[in-house]
């Protein structure tokens, strides 16, 4: 089957980093948001009353064991029925309940109030990414796992946020109500920030709603925590919080960087342009299931070396590409790369791995076959 | 008799029936494929579930030796996803289930004086399909695509659209394993009420036939629903309708609510059958009466009614409306009232009793605590606002695994131990099984606690590689879940051992202990109860 191998000489790298880094974390983080904070004290309000609830049965139990045992000349006793006893027992932890769910039931309220947010982000899970548009702002990109897969297989030592780094952070302000709209483009994932407390299931099909108000600029590291496939585990999501003025420039800068891209597509490109750049692509986007060497995961992930796409007539592997393939794990790339991408992740696959069609993919050539599949769908 | 008597002169003839009544077994391997023997029946249970343990338990190793350290170092992500997958079905439809089955087979008949099951010819059909629906379901990690990958709860669409080929060997196993169960709770629930011994009314049956009788209606009541939920998969998925898939107007979100109005019921049918075991066992070894036995059995009914009221406790961040958050939170806080009560009734039957601590009262002792944590823990996951935080993490693992290996598992073994000098006329070796149970009990706490605080730190669970600052509890988890594991061959041991030799066990086996199934010889006879006891 090839999906058990043994990588022996992996050992000795990964133990050394770890002993140097113990942290031994034993508990949630109160957060930065007052939600967070209010959950983490609900936490450590029932944790405690759980605690005393242990100490006083275990004790009794214990008691019982050490003295109302048979080598010590214990008798039994005969009772075994008490009304009164079982309506107390019954009672006092009822009590106990009614008082817990009072603060339970005026978080979740608060939780649930999203209304006059000063910013409205939606968020789209995809296998194995999330994409994160600013509304009425038109900026909108996709957030990659950004450890290379060489310290994934033990060939690198790993850095210290290993599996937590992307390659866009989602940027936002401080002091601002944020509203989360949450929805998936295959199965369902869910977006989880730890220090902001917010755990939303991202569902295709349906939109949920999550707010969170950002105390502390800072980075803030969390992951998909709704099984979503074979790399459920590697779709981090990192936040990064700046003050509301940092916040705007990065706004503006990062609009920018959108019209250049753009910019770039309208000017010629030679192969090996194309194919340096392809080659970033291909490994930060393509390569989880297509793998490094072109060679896929048959039968769920096709090869691409030498497959009668990848060498075969172009327009159908343009075609591919901008559109997915329904029922399988292939996605349309239309939106999630630009043209200057595509056009380059496209001539790196003609070109890589034996691949030698020669063949180069002008990015004008990938925004007409944009165009006029807009144009049709009008 | 009269019973016997009428079905066997269907098809035999009274000569033939006569002597198999007086000469036992049947001979070879005949006698395990066409027995309706309820004791026969209850061994073949219990070793399938042996089995299924075994197998599953190698799953969860395999698991913990790649989690052992972060990188990837001995399964590819896809793989690790199958053995998530399966050894959480084949831990509770193969194990626990069948073991719980097999322990009422044997045990229900001696305890309320009947000869037999009720219908013992479907008793034999709802084991020997067992056997299929798991070879079916353990052959699909040998197909094309490999094994199911998707999780034991199997949550659509990445169940339908996005599953491997194999998920319609996994509906048609479901299925399997939905009819054995469903053919396994009639049969308790006609034998229970019907062929109890002259004077064995209601209010006293043994905690473990109450008990079993409740899940049996669970089991009644929940397995369709579950059959249902996995026919609308395979609708989805071969014959283009779209209960599930967003695409063509269905809802994701219905397939999680159909599924735990299932699987939360089903978590009972894993728990109150123990819960029974150990109202058995701890009144034994502590040679005095069950204190509050009638609270015990309306705490026993409370639990199996709430149970059909708080599945969405396990959907909490899926969006529900807030109405019905609270109304699943308030209901699911409800259930600490009748568990504590159950616990409370155990310390109270400990309290001035005398004491001992043989091998089954040693991992009754150990059920009660480590249960109680796992109901701390199922507590704390009740307040949804906390939820947010605590879904889908190592806490969540650590919360059900506690009630389950500790909880489910334990208490199946106390129940061997206890049960097994009954089966097999011999004597315990009480120093192979106090052995068991230290090693057990470390181990169960070594692999299982740390998990808390992995999850507390932010660690979601069913992924194969994770950040360097959950490595170091990770390393210990694992080293536990050896340790665990490995010490299971002890009870492998000590348990054939048993069949095969050791010193005569008496009739009554435990000096305190109480019930039918300890007035008829050890080894109980291949027939008991022929002619019905006399209770008062």
């Amino acid at each position: 089957m090839g999906m058990i191998r043994i990588i022996s000489r992996s050992f000795p790298l990964t133990l050394l980093p770890l002993t140097a880094r113990a942290e031994w974390t034993v508990n949630l983080s109160p957060g930065v948001t007052e939600i967070s904070r209010s959950i983490y004290d609900l936490h450590m309000t029932i944790f405690w009353i759980c605690v005393a609830i242990g100490c006083v049965v275990f004790g009794i139990m214990f008691w019982s064991i050490f003295h109302h045992r048979k080598s010590r000349g214990a008798k039994a006793h005969h009772f075994h029925e008490h009304t009164l006893v079982e309506v107390i027992w019954t009672l006092i932890p009822l009590g106990i309940l009614v008082a817990m769910a009072v603060p339970a039931t005026a978080t979740l309220v608060k939780m649930y109030d999203p209304k006059d947010a000063g910013l409205d982000v939606q968020v789209t899970g995809y296998q194995w990414k999330w994409r994160y548009q600013y509304l009425d702002q038109d900026l909108d990109f996709f957030s990659n796992l950004a450890t290379p897969q060489e310290q994934v297989t033990n060939d690198q030592a790993k850095s210290e946020n290993y599996l937590l780094e992307v390659d866009r952070h989602l940027v936002l302000p401080t002091d601002t109500k944020i509203r989360f709209l949450l929805t998936a483009n295959d199965v369902i994932h869910s977006w989880w920030v730890p220090a902001l407390a917010v755990k939303k299931d991202a569902i295709p099909g349906f939109i949920n709603e999550a707010w969170a108000q950002i105390d502390e600029p800072g980075i803030y590291r969390g992951q998909c925590a709704e099984l979503c496939g074979k790399d459920h585990g590697f779709m981090p999501i990192v936040v990064e919080a700046v003050s509301p003025e940092e916040f705007q420039q990065w706004l503006v800068a990062a609009k920018a960087e959108k019209a250049a891209a753009a910019e770039a597509a309208n000017r010629s490109w030679t192969l090996d342009e194309l194919m340096q750049r392809g080659e970033q692509v291909y490994l930060g986007t393509c390569a989880a299931c297509h793998q490094a060497n072109g060679e896929g995961l048959p039968p769920a992930f096709p090869a691409l070396k030498n497959s009668p796409i990848a060498v075969g007539d172009v327009g159908a592997h343009i075609d591919i590409v901008l559109n997915g393939k329904t029922g399988t794990a292939m996605q349309a790339f239309r939106d999630q790369l630009d043209p200057v991408e595509l056009a380059a992740v496209i001539t790196y696959e003609r070109n890589a791995w034996g691949n030698s069609t020669g063949e180069a993919v002008s990015p004008t050539q990938i925004a007409d076959r944009i165009g006029a599949a807009q144009g049709e769908g009008n | 008799m009269a019973i016997l008597d009428t079905t066997g002169g269907l098809d035999t003839t009274a000569g033939e029936l006569h002597e198999e009544h007086h000469h036992g077994p049947a001979k070879g391997i005949g006698r395990w494929l066409f027995t309706t023997n309820h004791k026969d029946i209850g061994s073949l249970y219990l070793w399938f579930s042996l089995l299924m343990f075994l197998t599953g338990g190698v799953m969860a190793l395999l698991i913990r030796a790649e989690l052992f350290q972060p990188g990837l170092q001995l399964v590819e992500p896809g793989f690790f996803n199958q053995m998530t997958t399966m050894h959480g079905l084949i831990m509770v439809f193969g194990a626990v289930m069948p073991a719980f089955v097999g322990l009422a087979n044997w045990m229900i008949p001696m305890m309320i004086g009947a000869p037999d099951m009720a219908l013992p010819r479907m008793n034999n059909w709802s084991f020997w399909i067992l056997p299929f629906a798991f070879a079916m379901l353990v052959s699909t990690l040998f197909m094309d695509g490999g094994a199911p990958n998707f999780g034991w709860t199997f949550y659509a669409p990445l169940s339908t659209t996005y599953a491997p080929p194999s998920v319609t060997y996994f509906i048609f196993a479901i299925h399997i394993m939905g009819a054995s169960s469903i053919m396994g709770a009639i049969n308790i629930i006609a034998t229970i009420l019907n062929m109890r011994a002259p004077g064995m009314t209601m209010m006293k049956l043994p905690l473990f036939v109450w008990s079993w009788l409740i899940t049996a209606f669970l089991l009644i009541a929940v397995m369709p629903v579950l059959a249902g939920v996995v026919t609308m998969m395979l609708m989805d998925i071969h014959f283009g309708t779209s209960f599930f898939n967003a695409a063509g107007g269905g809802d994701p979100v219905l397939f999680q609510h159909v599924f735990w109005f299932f699987g939360h019921p089903e978590v009972y049918i894993m728990i109150l059958p123990a819960f029974g075991i150990i109202s058995q066992i701890i009144p034994t070894f502590s040679r005095k009466k069950l204190f509050g036995y009638a609270s015990m059995v309306y705490a026993t009914a409370s639990i199996a009614i709430l149970s059909f009221l708080v599945w969405a406790h396990h959907m909490f961040t899926v969006g529900l409306p807030l109405v019905g958050e609270l109304f699943f939170m308030f209901a699911t806080m409800l259930i600490a009232v009748p568990t504590g009560v159950k616990v409370f009734n155990w310390v109270a039957t400990m309290f001035r009793g005398s004491l001992t601590f043989e091998t089954p009262m040693l991992f009754a002792i150990a059920f009660v605590v480590l249960f109680t944590i796992g109901g701390f823990s199922g507590l704390m996951l009740a307040i949804a606002p906390v939820d947010f935080q605590y879904h889908d993490t190592y806490f969540v693992v650590a919360h059900f695994h506690y009630v389950l290996v500790p909880g489910a598992i334990f208490s199946i073994m106390a129940a061997v131990y206890f049960w097994l000098p009954k089966w097999t006329g011999h004597q315990l070796n009480e120093t192979l099984g106090k052995l068991h149970f230290w090693l057990s009990f470390i181990g169960v706490n070594i692999t299982f606690f740390p998990m808390h605080f992995i999850g507390l730190a932010g660690m979601p669970r069913r992924i194969p590689d994770y950040a360097l600052q959950f490595a170091d509890f990770n390393m210990v988890a694992s080293i536990g879940a050896f340790i665990f594991g490995f010490s299971q061959l002890l009870f492998v041991w000590n348990v054939i051992q048993n069949v095969r030799s050791g010193e005569k066990a008496s009739a009554q086996v435990w000096e305190g202990a109480e019930g039918l199934e300890w007035t008829v010889d050890s080894p109980a006879p291949y027939h008991t109860f022929s002619t019905p006891p006399k209770v008062d």
